[in-house]
């Protein structure tokens, strides 16, 4: 693949990528202002904040580490839009596809995380501190059942298939559903559960919403930042949530509505195929966003960590192991 | 093989003046190692009014009550209550039976609003907002009911100095009975939210423990301190107004769970059965209420002449919503202004044991564990604590600030 489509389909991808990520992002707003029994900021708030951002004059304390509460913000966006090369999107292959797999994602999901720690710990206020060592904290906990989540698929499409299993493409055309009885769906059922809130740690939303706690320390990790940099770590936050519900859908509900209602038209297809895409992406958000953060008071950070590291790691091995069986038996 | 003894790094996280999880300055220091808080130290003061001042060399006793009512915002009936039992202390006027019970009446309307409200925070506190907002508009009944009774939601502006300056007429009763039926079929799924749900459950349960022996050491009063088991109440102890003629036991969470914990979901129970209590109260004020006049003295000037010449201490002790609220009063005669006022708020004294019950909790039990106190820093501020950089605390008083004034003097002179 040259390097002027790599770099033009990058900036193309990234910026619908990141319209709709910013689009789903007021709906969900929307969606949960309603469910308060509140009317809710319009659809286009996401952009309007952003707009305004820009405007703001960015603040650097005097007592931060400047280079890096600079760049902590940059490294985070780039991360998080990194993801949208490597996650299959709108029904198409991703772009750099064949470059990466499923367990690449996992490692670059962590980046994101790892530059809000960094920017916490830069900006040298003490809510920031405290929600930089939580944000290390929550990123530790739910690393163990995502990783069983994902293996576990990867372990079980390996043995239907001679591809590497962990490519989006092998995951599509093995989807997991056909390749396993009962026993495995309901194991499959309970991986799509973990994952699910693994989503919402990921989104870095109520209850799991510990590393930047309004209520608690003030917005944590993200207390001094303003103007630009907090747009930079704003819009990275949207991606962030958008990449990972693709990312479930591109693991579970590898499907195109296209070949099923027999539309033979390529530019029809990918059209079909991008709104199917769309409707997917969207109940995920909803459920593993809109619903849980309506539905639940903020954990502490103990809490957070015994729900993933024991109650979700535990769950997503029962689901492995119900896999297990239902190809031995 | 010797190990080096070594200490723990701790360091200071400032909650406040201004924080989001505040809703009036104060400032809590706290010293904490991870997320565990090891020490707390509270400064107040920065919401002084001088409202006191105002009452002794300003206004009149009458023009008082509408700036004890300003006292606070959500206490706009205990203060002038109090205050208002205070100077008829010190009078000897007696306000009639049935402005005693429109009194009442008003007095359990503000402690369901302030319970409600009480309710939404500490649910935004740990992070519910689904929670806060669905109370807060279930609280909008109880505000549209004292807007119609006394035609303003926030200062009613109801009492006056030997009576009530609005009756409750017999038209008006089933517009209350409507809200109360309102609240009393809306109950059970209150506590069915607050007290079931797990997420609340897991943040409340065994969070800011505050115990029997220490709740009485430290003097904590209202619902902060029924819900550790001590039964005080002024209602029930010294009944005033009409709530001598009334049915009134103390609620503390062992009715409901049995045993007294003393922790935050203890007192969210006492609050919810609070609320249940208010109504109760409300209803059997109405059905009680004897006829007659609402005030004792219905001319304002009449009753500004006899305060004038009037001569005497007195205090006043109402049961608001957070706790045991006392005005004290002085008159002297002639003098326009009264002689000395002091107020002293529940939140005063249950700030005291606010350390208790926040050290050994993490940072993230602060906000709920603070809040389930109910503080109410505005009522509280009354004296200027100066914070200097050197890092020492202290009260600068008269002699102190005039010494400071001479040395500047002296420095400006040379």
């Amino acid at each position: 693949m040259s390097l002027v489509i790599i770099i033009f389909g990058s900036v193309i991808l990234v910026s619908i990528g990141g319209v709709f990520a910013m689009l789903y992002r007021g709906i969900d707003r929307k969606l949960v202002a309603h469910m308060q029994g509140r009317v809710g900021p319009p659809i286009v708030q996401p952009f309007r904040d952003v707009q305004k951002l820009l405007m703001k004059e960015s603040i650097i304390p005097d007592g931060a580490v400047s280079w890096l509460f600079r760049a902590a913000p940059f490294v985070c966006l780039i991360t998080s839009a990194l993801l949208l090369l490597y996650i299959p999107l709108f029904g198409q292959k991703a772009l750099l596809g064949e470059f990466g797999d499923a367990l690449l994602i996992v490692y670059l999901l962590i980046l994101p995380s790892l530059a809000y720690a960094a920017g916490g710990f830069a900006s040298s206020s003490p809510y920031a501190t405290v929600g930089a060592q939580r944000e290390m904290v929550v990123l530790m906990s739910y690393e163990f059942p995502l990783a069983v989540a994902i293996v576990s698929l990867g372990w079980r499409i390996g043995h239907a298939t001679t591809a590497n299993p962990f490519m989006f493409s092998t995951i599509a055309e093995y989807p997991i559903w056909s390749l396993v009885g009962p026993l495995g769906i309901v194991g499959s059922l309970i991986l799509v559960f973990t994952l699910l809130v693994v989503t919402s740690g990921k989104g870095a939303k109520v209850p799991f919403d510990v590393a930047e706690a309004e209520t608690e320390i003030a917005g944590g990790t993200l207390v001094e930042y303003s103007g630009r940099n907090l747009c930079l770590f704003y819009l990275a936050d949207i991606i962030k949530a958008f990449a990972m519900s693709s990312l479930v859908v591109a693991l579970f509900i590898p499907y195109n509505l296209s070949p099923l209602v027999g539309i033979g038209t390529p530019v029809l297809a990918g059209i079909v195929d991008g709104l199917f895409f769309l409707v997917k992406v969207f109940a995920v958000m909803f459920i593993s966003i809109s619903v849980i953060r309506t539905a639940m008071a903020r954990f502490k950070i103990s809490q957070v960590s015994w729900v993933y590291i024991m109650a979700m790691t535990f769950i997503s091995i029962v689901g492995l192991i119900l896999i297990v069986v239902d190809l031995i038996v | 093989m010797m190990l080096e003894e070594t200490k723990k790094a701790t360091y200071t996280i400032p909650v406040g003046p201004i924080h989001p999880a505040l809703k009036e300055p104060i400032r809590l220091a706290l010293t904490v190692d991870g997320e565990e808080i090891v020490d707390v130290d509270i400064f107040v003061g920065h919401v002084h009014r001088g409202i006191e001042w105002l009452g002794m060399n300003r206004n009149n006793p009458i023009q008082s009550i509408y700036v004890s009512e300003r006292i606070c915002g959500i206490c706009n009936i205990c203060h002038p209550f109090a205050f208002v039992m205070a100077v008829e202390h010190a009078t000897g006027i007696t306000p009639p039976p049935r402005a005693e019970y429109i009194r009442t009446i008003i007095a359990e309307m503000e402690r369901i609003h302030s319970h409600l409200l009480w309710a939404g925070v500490a649910a935004h506190e740990i992070g519910f907002d689904t929670i806060f907002y669905l109370t807060w508009r279930v609280r909008e009944e109880i505000m549209d009911l004292i807007e119609y009774v006394t035609g303003n939601r926030v200062t009613k502006a109801m009492f006056q100095i030997g009576g009530v300056r609005r009756d409750i007429t017999e038209e008006q009763f089933p517009r209350i009975r409507q809200s109360l039926d309102y609240y009393k079929s809306l109950f059970d799924q209150l506590k069915r939210v607050f007290l079931d749900d797990k997420t609340i459950q897991m943040r409340t349960k065994n969070v800011g423990i505050l115990k029997k022996e220490d709740a009485l050491k430290l003097l904590t009063v209202g619902p902060s301190g029924r819900a550790s088991g001590v039964p005080k109440d002024v209602r029930q102890n010294q009944p005033y107004a009409a709530y001598a003629d009334l049915d009134i036991k103390v609620t503390t969470p062992d009715i409901l769970t049995g045993t007294v914990v003393g922790d935050v979901y203890d007192r969210i129970i006492v609050r919810l059965l609070e609320v249940k209590q208010a109504i109760e109260i409300i209803e059997q004020c109405l059905e009680k209420m004897p006829p007659g006049p609402i005030l004792a003295q219905p001319k304002t000037a009449l009753l500004l002449k006899t305060l004038t010449k009037a001569e005497g201490e007195g205090i006043g002790r109402a049961e608001a919503p957070r706790g045991e609220v006392v005005h004290y009063v002085r008159l002297e005669a002639g003098q326009s202004t009264l002689a000395t006022w002091k107020v002293r708020a529940p939140t005063y004294v249950n700030l005291m044991s606010a350390p208790t019950i926040l050290k050994g909790m993490q940072i993230a039990d602060v906000p709920i564990a603070f809040a389930s106190l109910d503080p109410c820093l505005s009522c509280t501020n009354r004296i200027v604590v100066t914070d200097r950089a050197t890092g020492q605390k202290s009260v600068t008083d008269y002699e102190e600030l005039h010494r400071l004034s001479v040395e500047k003097t002296r420095k400006l002179q040379r």
